[in-house]
C-alpha cells in the first residue's frame, strides 16, 4: 500500500490546495482504507492529538518566530539600507566593488536575519539601482543579488537548519557549526566569480568614479565602523552565545529578536505600524510551517503504519555503489524536486523518509543535513519558480527608465536576463554540493571516511578535526 | 447564498481578530525567552513554569492564527500546476480541497482532541516537571484552533462558491508574509 500512498500524495500535492493540509488528507485517506481493510486499527487516529501536542512542546521551533521576527524588524529599521550604502561606498571604486559589496552584505545579513526575501528585496531596492546606473551588466548583478540573498539559507541562524535539526533529531548548534565553513566558503566563491568576470570581461563590472561617494576618507572610516557596529554585536549576541554554548539557538533567537527591537528604538525607527506588521507576518509564517510539519506528521504516522519507512528503505538502501551512490542519488532527488517545492516542503515530506536511511547506512546525520541545506539553497535559485528570482523581479525595474541620479535613459533588467544571472550561481551552489559530499571534514561532524562497496574502491578523504 | 456569505463575511472578521490578536503573543514569548534566558545565566535559576509558557504561548500563535493564515491564503500550495489554471478552476480546487481534505481533517482531530482535553480538565492534570503548570490550557489550543480551522474552511467554500456564482471577487493572490510586508509600502517605483 505504500506505493499507492506515496503516489496519491505527489497527486493530491499537485493539486495545489495547501500542502499542510493535502499532507493530513492523503494520510488520513489511507488510514480510513486501511481500517476498512483490516490492516490498521483504529487507535491509530487516536495518536493525532498526542502526536500535535509534541510539535508543541517541542522547543527547537521557538526559533523559528524569534529569528523571522528579528529579521523582519532588522529590515524594516533600516540596517540593510545602511549597510548597504556605506560598504557599496567603501568598495564602489574597485572594479566589480558593488558586486563584492552585495555578497559581503549577503552574508552579513545571513548571519543576523536568516530571511531569503528580505535580503533579497533590500537588496534589489537599494544595490540594483546603482549597479545599472554605472553599467553592470545585468546578468551578472541579478544573480549577484539573487544568489546573495540566498545565503540566508545556509549560513546560521537559518531557518532551514533549524527545521533539518529538528527533522534528523541533531542539535540545532551542531548544525549551525556544520553551517558556517561551507556558508562562508559559498560567499568566497560568489565573489571569485564576479573577480574572474571582472578580470574577463572588464565592462561588465565597472568601477565606480570617486564622485559617486558622498563620504570620504576619516568620514567615510567612521561611517563604517558606526554601521558595522550593531550586526556584528548582534551577530556576536545570538550565534557567539549559541557556539560558546552559554545559549541554546532558542534563547539565542529571543534574545536577538530583543536586541533587535532595542536597535529600532534608539535609531527612533520602531513605530506601532511596523511592529504589528511583523507580528503579523510572523505568526503567519509560524503558523503555515508549523501546520506543513503537522500535516507532515499525519502523513508521516499513516505511512510508517502502512510499512512505508520499509519501503523507501529497501528501495534506497539497494541502490549501486552503497553510501555514495545513496548521497548522490539523494542529492539528485533534492536538487530536481527543488524545482517545484521549496526547502519548507523538502525538509518537511521528504527528509523524514531519508533520514532513518542515511542514519542506518552509517552517514553523519549533521554532514547529511548541511549537504541537503546546501542543495535545498538551489531551490530559491531555480528558474522559473526560485523564489528568490521572483522578490528580485517583483523589485527590479522592466523597463527602460530616466535614472533620477544621472538623468540618463538607463536600461531595466528583463526576465530572462535575471533567469540568465542566476544560472552560473546554481553551478557554483552544485559545486558547493560537491565539495560537502567530498569533503566531510567542512562540517566538523566526526565523518572518517566513507567506504564503498562496488568494484570500485573510492575512499574520501576528511580532513582531521581535533 | 446571501445569507450563506453574511455568515462566511462574519467568519472572516472573527478570524482576522483573533488571528491579530494571537500575533501579539509573539512579543510576549520573545520577551520573557529572553527573559528567562538572562535569569538563568545571571542567577542560575531555571523555571519550568516560565519554560512551558513560553511554548504554549507559541503553540497558541500557530494554532489559533492557523485559520487567520487561511483567511489571507498564506498556506504555501504547491501551484506549479493550478497557476496555469484559470481562476474558476482554482476556485473549484478549492472548493474541492476544503470538502475532502480540510473539514475532514479538522473533524477528526476535533474528534480525537476533545477528549483529550477534556481529560486533563476533569482531572486537573499537572506538568510532571517541578514548578511546572497545568495543561489543560495547552491541551484545549488543539480543538479550538481546529475549531477555528473548521470554520475557516466553511466559509472558504461558501466564498468560493460565491465567486462561481458572480457574487464574490476571486481569492487575493498568495505572497509570502514576509514579501507582503516589504512590499506594501515600496510601490512600483524605481529611481
Amino acid at each position: 500500500m505504500a506505493p499507492l500512498m506515496f503516489a496519491s500524495l505527489v497527486l493530491f500535492l499537485l493539486l495545489g490546495y495547501p500542502v499542510a493540509f493535502s499532507l493530513a488528507a492523503n494520510g488520513l485517506l489511507f488510514a480510513v482504507i486501511g481500517i476498512a481493510n483490516g490492516l490498521l486499527t483504529e487507535h491509530l487516529l487516536s495518536a493525532l492529538p498526542y502526536r500535535i501536542y509534541g510539535i508543541m512542546q517541542n522547543e527547537t521551533l521557538l526559533a523559528i518566530p524569534f529569528f523571522t521576527f528579528m529579521g523582519l524588524i532588522l529590515e524594516r529599521s533600516g540596517m540593510a539600507e545602511d549597510l548597504l550604502d556605506t560598504i557599496g561606498q567603501l568598495f564602489g571604486p574597485v572594479r566589480g566593488g558593488i558586486g563584492y559589496a552585495v555578497i559581503f552584505v549577503g552574508a552579513l545579513l545571513a548571519a543576523t536575519t536568516g530571511v531569503v526575501a528580505a535580503s533579497v528585496i533590500s537588496m534589489g531596492l537599494i544595490s540594483l539601482p546603482i549597479m545599472l546606473r554605472y553599467g553592470y551588466d545585468r546578468r551578472l548583478a541579478a544573480g549577484v543579488i539573487a544568489a546573495s540573498g540566498t545565503l540566508a539559507q545556509i549560513i546560521p541562524p537559518s531557518l532551514v537548519l533549524i527545521v533539518l535539526a529538528d527533522q534528523l533529531q541533531r542539535p540545532v548548534s551542531e548544525l549551525y557549526q556544520g553551517a558556517i565553513a561551507p556558508g562562508l566558503l559559498l560567499a568566497a566563491m560568489y565573489a571569485v566569480y564576479v573577480l574572474l568576470v571582472s578580470l574577463v570581461k572588464p565592462s561588465a563590472t565597472p568601477a565606480l568614479p570617486l564622485s559617486a561617494r558622498t563620504l570620504s576618507g576619516s568620514q567615510l572610516a567612521a561611517r563604517v565602523v558606526f554601521t558595522l557596529l550593531p550586526p556584528l554585536l548582534l551577530i556576536f549576541l545570538v550565534l557567539g552565545t549559541i557556539f560558546l554554548g552559554i545559549a541554546t539557538p532558542t534563547e539565542g533567537g529571543a534574545m536577538g529578536a530583543s536586541g533587535a527591537l532595542a536597535l529600532a528604538l534608539i535609531k527612533r525607527r520602531l513605530n506601532l505600524a511596523l511592529l504589528k506588521q511583523a507580528l503579523d507576518a510572523t505568526a503567519k509564517l509560524s503558523s503555515f510551517v508549523l501546520f506543513i510539519l503537522i500535516g507532515s506528521t499525519v502523513f508521516g504516522l499513516v505511512f510508517r503504519a502502512v510499512n512505508g519507512d520499509l519501503w523507501v528503505e529497501q528501495l534506497l538502501v539497494n541502490l549501486p555503489g552503497g553510501t555514495l551512490g545513496f548521497l548522490i542519488v539523494v542529492n539528485i532527488l533534492v536538487f530536481v524536486l527543488a524545482f517545484f517545492l521549496d526547502f519548507f516542503e523538502l525538509a518537511f515530506i521528504l527528509v523524514p523518509l531519508l533520514a532513518p536511511v542515511a542514519d542506518k547506512l552509517g552517514i553523519d546525520l549533521v554532514w547529511f543535513g548541511v549537504l541537503l541545506a546546501v542543495n535545498m539553497q538551489t531551490s530559491f535559485m531555480h528558474p522559473p519558480f526560485g523564489f528568490a528570482l521572483f522578490y528580485l523581479r517583483s523589485v527590479a525595474p522592466k523597463t527602460d527608465y530616466v535614472d533620477k541620479v544621472s538623468g540618463k535613459l538607463t536600461g531595466g533588467v528583463s526576465t530572462s536576463q535575471i533567469y540568465w544571472g542566476a544560472v552560473p550561481f546554481v553551478v557554483i551552489q552544485v559545486l558547493m554540493v560537491a565539495i560537502v559530499l567530498a569533503f566531510p571534514g567542512l562540517t566538523g561532524s566526526h565523518v572518517k571516511k566513507i567506504t564503498v562497496d562496488t568494484p570500485l574502491k573510492i575512499d574520501i578523504p576528511a580532513f582531521n578535526n581535533p | 447564498m446571501k445569507p450563506l456569505l453574511r455568515i462566511a463575511h462574519r467568519i472572516d472578521r472573527l478570524n482576522e481578530r483573533i488571528g491579530r490578536a494571537a500575533s501579539w503573543l509573539i512579543l510576549v514569548t520573545v520577551l520573557v525567552s529572553a527573559g528567562n534566558a538572562i535569569v538563568r545565566k545571571a542567577f542560575r535559576m531555571s523555571s519550568n513554569g516560565l519554560l512551558e509558557i513560553q511554548w504554549s504561548l507559541f503553540a497558541a500563535v500557530f494554532l489559533l492564527a492557523a485559520a487567520y493564515t487561511l483567511l489571507k491564503n498564506e498556506h504555501v500550495r504547491i501551484d506549479v500546476i493550478s497557476s496555469r489554471f484559470s481562476p474558476r478552476t482554482q476556485a473549484w480546487i478549492d472548493i474541492f480541497g476544503g470538502v475532502f481534505f480540510l473539514l475532514p481533517l479538522s473533524a477528526v482531530v476535533l474528534y480525537h482532541a476533545w477528549p483529550f482535553f477534556l481529560n486533563s480538565f476533569v482531572s486537573q492534570e499537572w506538568s510532571s516537571n517541578p514548578g511546572g503548570l497545568i495543561l489543560w490550557p495547552a491541551k484545549l489550543l488543539i480543538p479550538a484552533g481546529f475549531a477555528l480551522l473548521l470554520l475557516q474552511g466553511v466559509a472558504e467554500i461558501i466564498k468560493r462558491a460565491g465567486f462561481l456564482l458572480g457574487l464574490e471577487p476571486p481569492e487575493s493572490p498568495a505572497h509570502s508574509p514576509a514579501q507582503e510586508m516589504l512590499l506594501r509600502d515600496t510601490p512600483e517605483q524605481h529611481p
